[in-house]
Parts: C-alpha cells; sequence; structure tokens
C-alpha cells in the first residue's frame, strides 16, 4: 500500500539541475505593492497593476484582486500562474460548497484552505496573499505567506512595494476608520508603492466590500499616464517592408468544396 | 591565465586579492570586442574575493540603471539621458545627472554606476582643462572619443562600470557620435543607445535613422533638429513603460528629463541641480545666441 | 569592528604582503534620514548600534558636526564611521592651522568623503556605512549622501538604510520646497517613529540635528511618543471571531 506525506522528489531534481548549470524556465514575477485595511462595516483591498519579467513590465495593466466569493476577494503577490491558479482553486472549491450548503461563504474558510494548500506545497507555490471580505462575523483582514502561515490584523501589505505602503498606513491609520477614509489610505498606500518601489507601476484598483455589497474599482488612481507622444507618429508607407517572393495557394479541392446553392427559399433575417 | 589574475596575488596597481572571478568578468568583457555593451545584457561583474571565506564578500560594483541616447544630424547632435538613481527596486533620488558637457561642442551621457560615473567625468574635465590650458583651444569631438577610449582601458582590469555615448559637432561641422563599452572599445555612428533600454530604443533609432529593417530602396528622410528630438523623447517616453530601470517621475511631478537645446545644434539634458558642474565655467567667447536658443522641453515619464 | 586591515592572510605567500581581507559589517547602525528646509536643513538618526539581532549599544550618536556650517550623519558600520569622523576632524584641525579664514564648504566636505569613500573601495577596503551630509551655506542648504561604493548625490530629501524603502516615501509625500527647519524636524520625528515600528534595528530614542544660518544644533538623545493602543489592536482584529487561527 502506498504510504502517506508528501513527495519532493523534484524539487531536489530541479535543484540539482539548477546546481548543474540547467536554467530552468523563467516564471513570470508580479514585482507588486498590494494591501488591505479593515473600516468600520467592511474592508478595503488595493493593487497596483504592473506585471514584470525580469527588468522588463510584462504587462501594465493586470488585476491583481482575485475573486474568491462574493463578498471575499483576494490579491496576490509573487508569482503569477501561482496567486491566480491558487484563488482560482479556492474559488471553485468554495463555489461548489455554496451550492451545496445554500449558505454564504466565510472568510475563515477561504483562509483555511488557502494556508493547507500554500503549506501542502511547503513555498514552492510562490503566493504571497492578502485576503479580505465580510461575512456573518463581520469584516475580516488577513495576509497568507508562501509557506502557509497566516497574520490577521487591521492593516497588511504584501509584495516588492510592501514597505513602502506599510509606512504609509504606520503613519496615517487610526481608529474608526470610514469608507472613504480607508479607500484614500489604500490609495496612498498603493500610490507610495507605485511611485517608490521599481516593481509596482501603473495603475491603483480597488476593492471595497461591505455587508452584501461589493465594489470592483478598476483604475481608481491613474498615477502616471503616459505625457508624451511623438507629433508626428508613426507610419510606414506600404512598400517599405521588401517583398522578395509571392505565391497564392488555392484552397485544396479535396479539403474543402465551395459550391454556390442557388435556393429560392432562402431568406435573411435580422 | 594571466598571472597577475591568480588569485591571491597582488599585483601592482590592482587591488588586492580578487580571486577567480575577476578573470572570468573581464575574460567576458574582452570577447565583447567591439559592440557597445549596456547594462541591460551585461550582468554586474561580480568579485569572488575570497574563494572558500564564509563571510560574503565586498562586491564594488553597482548598477544605477539608466538610459543614455546620441543621434547625430547633419550639422547637429542630440544626446539625452533619464535622471533616475536606481538602486535595487529602490529609487534614492530621481535627479542626478547622467550628463557631461565637455565643451561647445561636445557632450558626454553615461548609463552604469553613479560613483564610477562620477570619477570619470571629473577625469575627463580635468583633462579637457588641461588641454585647453596648454594648447589655448577646445578638444575636437574626434580627439574626445580617442581620450575617452584610452582613460576606459586606462583600467582595463578594474573598469569603470560605464556605458558611454558621446555626441556632439565635428570640425567640419556635421554631427556625429560615439558608443561605447565599458573598456574603451568604441566606434564612431550616427545613433547609439545604452543602459538599460538599448535593446528596447536602439531598434527604434536604428529604423527610424538608420532606414533599417526597410526596403533597401525606399528612401529615409532626414530628420530635422526638432524631429530628432522629438523622436528621441518618444524613445524615452515608450521605454519608460516597459523597462523598470528607465526613466522616473519626479516626486512633485516635475519633469526628470530636461532637453536643452544649443546653437550649433547639440542637445544635451541635464539637472538645474548639477547645472553648475554640466554649464561648464571655462567656455570662453560663448555666444549669447548659444545661451538664449537654449530651450527646456519637458517630457515625464513613469 | 572589522576583520582583516593588515592581517596577513594565510595562501597568499609572504612575498605577497599582508592581503587585506574583504570586511563585512558587524556593529551597525541603521537609517539616516534628511530634509533641505527654506531656512536650513535637518537630519535625524536613532541611537542605536546593533550587532547582529543584538542591541549592542543603545545611546551612541550617529551624528557628527564637522564645522560651524556642516553635520554628518551614518548607518552601516560603527567603527568605520568613527574613523570618518576622525579623518574629518584631522581636514578641519588642518584648515584651522592655515589659519587664512577659510573653511571648506558643505558641498566640498561632502566631495571630500566622496573621494574618500569611492578611494577606500577602489582599495577593496571599504568603509561601509551610507553617509548623509547636511549644510547651510551663503544663505542656502545643501544635503547629499555616500555610500560604501562611492555613489553620491545631493537631493532634496534623503533616507539611507531601511529609511530607504520605509522613509523615503514618506519624504517624498511631505516634502515641499517651502518647507521650514521647524516643519521638518516634526516632520523626520514621524517618520523615525514609523521606522521605529517597522524596522527592529531601530530604536525609538532618536537625535536630530539642523544646520541653520545660525550654525550647527545638534539636539540631546530624547525618546519618541508611541501609541500601541489602536482600538482594533486592543480588540484583536478578530474579536467575537471563535475559529482556530
Amino acid at each position: 500500500m502506498e504510504r502517506g506525506g508528501f513527495s519532493f522528489d523534484n524539487c531536489v531534481r530541479n535543484a540539482m539541475l539548477e546546481s548543474a548549470g540547467y536554467q530552468p524556465p523563467k516564471a513570470r514575477k508580479t514585482g507588486t505593492t498590494i494591501c488591505g485595511v479593515i473600516f468600520e462595516g467592511g474592508v478595503v483591498l488595493g493593487a497596483d497593476t504592473r506585471a514584470t519579467s525580469g527588468n522588463v513590465v510584462f504587462e501594465k495593466n493586470c488585476e491583481k484582486i482575485h475573486y474568491i466569493a462574493p463578498n471575499i476577494y483576494c490579491c496576490g503577490a509573487g508569482t503569477a500562474a501561482d496567486t491566480e491558479n491558487t484563488t482560482g482553486l479556492i474559488a471553485s472549491q468554495l463555489e461548489l460548497h455554496r451550492l451545496s450548503t445554500g449558505r454564504e461563504s466565510r472568510v475563515i474558510t477561504s483562509l483555511t484552505m488557502l494556508k493547507q494548500m500554500l503549506f501542502k506545497y511547503q513555498g514552492h507555490v510562490s503566493a504571497a496573499l492578502v485576503l479580505g471580505g465580510v461575512d456573518l462575523k463581520g469584516p475580516h483582514l488577513y495576509t497568507v505567506y508562501p509557506h502557509g502561515s497566516s497574520d490577521s490584523l487591521p492593516y497588511v501589505t504584501m509584495g516588492s512595494g510592501s514597505l513602502a505602503a506599510m509606512a504609509v498606513f504606520e503613519a496615517n491609520y487610526k481608529d474608526n476608520l470610514t469608507e472613504e477614509e480607508a479607500k484614500l489610505l489604500v490609495k496612498q498606500a498603493i500610490s507610495a508603492g507605485i511611485f517608490n518601489d521599481l516593481g509596482s507601476g501603473g495603475n491603483v484598483n480597488l476593492c471595497v466590500i461591505k455587508k452584501g455589497k461589493t465594489e470592483v474599482i478598476k483604475g481608481y488612481a491613474q498615477e502616471n499616464p503616459r505625457k508624451y507622444r511623438r507629433p508626428a507618429g508613426y507610419s510606414f508607407p506600404t512598400g517599405t517592408t521588401s517583398v522578395l517572393e509571392s505565391k497564392f495557394q488555392r484552397p485544396v479541392s479535396e479539403i474543402a468544396v465551395v459550391t454556390e446553392v442557388v435556393s429560392e427559399s432562402v431568406s435573411m433575417e435580422t | 591565465m594571466d598571472p597577475l589574475l591568480r588569485p591571491g596575488h597582488n599585483a601592482p596597481h590592482l587591488p588586492a586579492a580578487m580571486g577567480p572571478g575577476y578573470a572570468d568578468v573581464f575574460d567576458r568583457l574582452s570577447r565583447q570586442g567591439g559592440r557597445v555593451e549596456t547594462t541591460g545584457t551585461n550582468a554586474l561583474p561580480t568579485f569572488d574575493a575570497h574563494a572558500g571565506a564564509k563571510q560574503a564578500s565586498f562586491q564594488p560594483y553597482q548598477n544605477n540603471g539608466g538610459s543614455v541616447v546620441a543621434v547625430a544630424g547633419k550639422d547637429f547632435c542630440v544626446v539625452a539621458s533619464d535622471t533616475r538613481f536606481g538602486l535595487g527596486f529602490a529609487v534614492p533620488t530621481r535627479m542626478i545627472s547622467r550628463n557631461l558637457v565637455l565643451n561647445d561642442k561636445v557632450v558626454l551621457a553615461t548609463a552604469g554606476m553613479q560613483a564610477d560615473t562620477c570619477t570619470l567625468h571629473k577625469v575627463l574635465r580635468i583633462r579637457l582643462d588641461m588641454y585647453r590650458q596648454n594648447h589655448g583651444k577646445d578638444m575636437s569631438l574626434g580627439a574626445v572619443s580617442q581620450l575617452l577610449s584610452n582613460t576606459l582601458y586606462y583600467k582595463r582590469f578594474f573598469p569603470y562600470y560605464t556605458f558611454n555615448v558621446l555626441g556632439g559637432v565635428d570640425e567640419n561641422g556635421e554631427g556625429f557620435c560615439y558608443g561605447y563599452d565599458a573598456i574603451g572599445s568604441h566606434e564612431k555612428v550616427k545613433v547609439v543607445c545604452t543602459g538599460s533600454s538599448q535593446s528596447l530604443i536602439q531598434p527604434v533609432l536604428d529604423n527610424q535613422v538608420d532606414g533599417k529593417q526597410m526596403y533597401d530602396g525606399q528612401p529615409v528622410a532626414e530628420l530635422s533638429l526638432e524631429q530628432t528630438v522629438e523622436l528621441v523623447k518618444d524613445c524615452f517616453s515608450s521605454a519608460g513603460e516597459r523597462d523598470i530601470y528607465t526613466v522616473g517621475l519626479d516626486g512633485r511631478g516635475q519633469p526628470p528629463l530636461y532637453v536643452k537645446i544649443l546653437k550649433l545644434a547639440f542637445v544635451l539634458t541635464s539637472h538645474p541641480l548639477r547645472s553648475k558642474y554640466t554649464r561648464s565655467h571655462f567656455i570662453q567667447g560663448q555666444s549669447p545666441a548659444v545661451r538664449d536658443s537654449q530651450t527646456t522641453t519637458d517630457t515625464y515619464f513613469t | 569592528m572589522k576583520i582583516g586591515g593588515g592581517h596577513v592572510r594565510g595562501g597568499g605567500g609572504a612575498a605577497d604582503g599582508p592581503v587585506k581581507v574583504t570586511q563585512t559589517p558587524y556593529v551597525v547602525g541603521s537609517s539616516v534620514l534628511g530634509v533641505k528646509c527654506i531656512d536650513g536643513v535637518v537630519i535625524s538618526s536613532d541611537t542605536l548600534a546593533s550587532y547582529g539581532s543584538m542591541a549592542k549599544f543603545r545611546k551612541i550618536s550617529r551624528i557628527h558636526k564637522v564645522s560651524d556650517a556642516c553635520v554628518i550623519g551614518a548607518g552601516g558600520e560603527f567603527s568605520d564611521f568613527q574613523e570618518i569622523k576622525k579623518t574629518m576632524d584631522g581636514v578641519m584641525i588642518e584648515q584651522f592651522c592655515m589659519d587664512d579664514g577659510y573653511v571648506l564648504t558643505p558641498s566640498a566636505i561632502h566631495q571630500y568623503l566622496v573621494r574618500v569613500m569611492y578611494g577606500r573601495r577602489n582599495k577593496m577596503d571599504p568603509l561601509w556605512n551610507q553617509v548623509v551630509m547636511a549644510g547651510f551655506h551663503d544663505g542656502k542648504a545643501t544635503l547629499g549622501m555616500v555610500d560604501q561604493v562611492g555613489s553620491n548625490f545631493e537631493s532634496e530629501v534623503i533616507a539611507t538604510g531601511y529609511g530607504l524603502y520605509m522613509g523615503l516615501p514618506l519624504l517624498r509625500n511631505a516634502y515641499r520646497p517651502d518647507i521650514t527647519v521647524a516643519e521638518a524636524k516634526k516632520l523626520l520625528e514621524d517618520i523615525m517613529r514609523v521606522l521605529f515600528y517597522r524596522d527592529a534595528r531601530t530604536s525609538n530614542s532618536i537625535q536630530i540635528a539642523a544646520v541653520t544660518k545660525d550654525g550647527v544644533e545638534i539636539s540631546e538623545f530624547y525618546d519618541l511618543e508611541t501609541k500601541w493602543d489602536y482600538q482594533r489592536f486592543v480588540d484583536g482584529a478578530r474579536s467575537g471571531d471563535v475559529s482556530t487561527w
């Protein structure tokens, strides 16, 4: 009988291959600023929109606030594929759970599922998450680390811009935040990441979750739109690319036979 | 292996205790031959100063990013650079000058390590001052290009981690630029870009200025000074969108890239903070027209 | 505390002479912050020197007066900072002995320090510090920095160490060209507090120095007021929640 436990044979193998000089395929990492804060009656989550691959901006307006349940969202930092698939997996399991029980999902359930999954993979799934939602127990905000540990705090930040964002929280957090104050605070925190961390950039996306109402705001702030474009633009006249040879291949008749059908009964309806 | 590069050998004029990594780095540098190397494709040289030692060794090199561009026209040259001082994912300041006005007709722009850039600029300023005192005239563009090459090669085995472009107007009034690698290999060209955005900007310039990737018979319209400035600004604007190590937005939304146009048609970038260094006080007989024709065109980038 | 610096290392052979061993920092200070103001310039630091995770010296000054118009503040290896102080004092004494009434300007002091640091870097025997220089000369403030490889610049706001990541964003947000010395002192206090909250190598005991037309004024050490009783921290963010985690 097969014994239980986890196998990390491939991890050991991969480390060996790497030390032997084999270059593993590069994953797209999102240098990121994500954060969240609890206010009276809800949570606000925030994220920047830059995805990087090395020193190249892979995507300028990507979405890092992932859907978990109608009342729960989750910001992801780390390897893009890991954050997307981890949150997607948990979201689908929760959907089934809701269909089965007919009840609203609880934030603690999604937290438990996320951290159990991440712990199972012992940090090899590089997802650093900020999980927020509102359920029957009120607003909740957690961070989940790639190895499966979690924190529960009134305000949290993650990603390469987390220090800049946390500095804003530490300087400006106060008791009894209103919704508007919380949104402004999160916007300022993400902006600090966008301006001061080269791994972060683009726009500020927000997600406000309250009892019975969730709002995802894309482009809440557009911090640095392009300021200059060459007035003349770029136009290439026909013939710019030289034609070396041209050949026209007719459709192969054996594969596709097109015949004209004339029928009086055919009429077009719009 | 060169006996001077033997691990632990204390060669004259060379830093002591440079281990095997030292030779490797410069083997690699030398293999790059006549090509202009950039911070983008050329990883920082690492010094394994103490193979076998337990502690982390001191790394004398630092990459501060940035990109520099020079485009020559019929009777002008445009030299531009961004102003961000990058350090890892952080930005200690958004305002450093990578440019040095060497004289009325020659401008240098340098990407790479800021400490080396600063030192190289100081050395060159001194050398040009001495030349001016000794000969009673400014050094020509061609002479400066060779001087820069010699200055870089002088430190062949502990190079300045700098990537230079030199632009200006030669004795015949024709615009030219030179691109360099870190140890002095250089080439006279019409258009060049080095630094972290080289791979993004150079192909565009090749296409727009040199007519590369176009049908051979296709006539390439020569760009005017204004058109060239617009093109260069657009290149930085685009590179800033996609290269995380190029260009930056000032905290107060001020433009980091100052493009100034001198008469005699070369364009330089500088920051007012540094203007006391870049606007060389020793340029004599600079006509009012030169000063007055300076325009500041602002543009800023992410 | 540095190792090497004249020790003979085995393997190099006696003919090679003493080999300087690459140093790593041992007793280190953390951030220094600086703001250039309309009427002067202000820098701040905490008073802790750490030995690894040990709070080795809790009441040391990381700010030093160089001249009547210039102070420096340093993070990084503490012994190297002491050497820098000695070097700069030597320079100032030399100037005094010239008795020509001339004193290096703050900018000149900054550049001198840059050359010292870059020279040591070239010898592969660095002074492992990030030094912030603040000066006021001819009615104008100067604020500059230099690190262990010789990187240097002047700027309106400067932060080193952990402050580069947590202090600089706040400094940039708060900075105005017309900020006054009094406002800047308050600002730096607020940011030092944030650093104390989140940088495990920063203490709540700090020191602030200002350079104005009246000269250099370095404060005594004093403790920051801190706040730990935000309601959601007292209650716990999940008060009322009975789950396991």
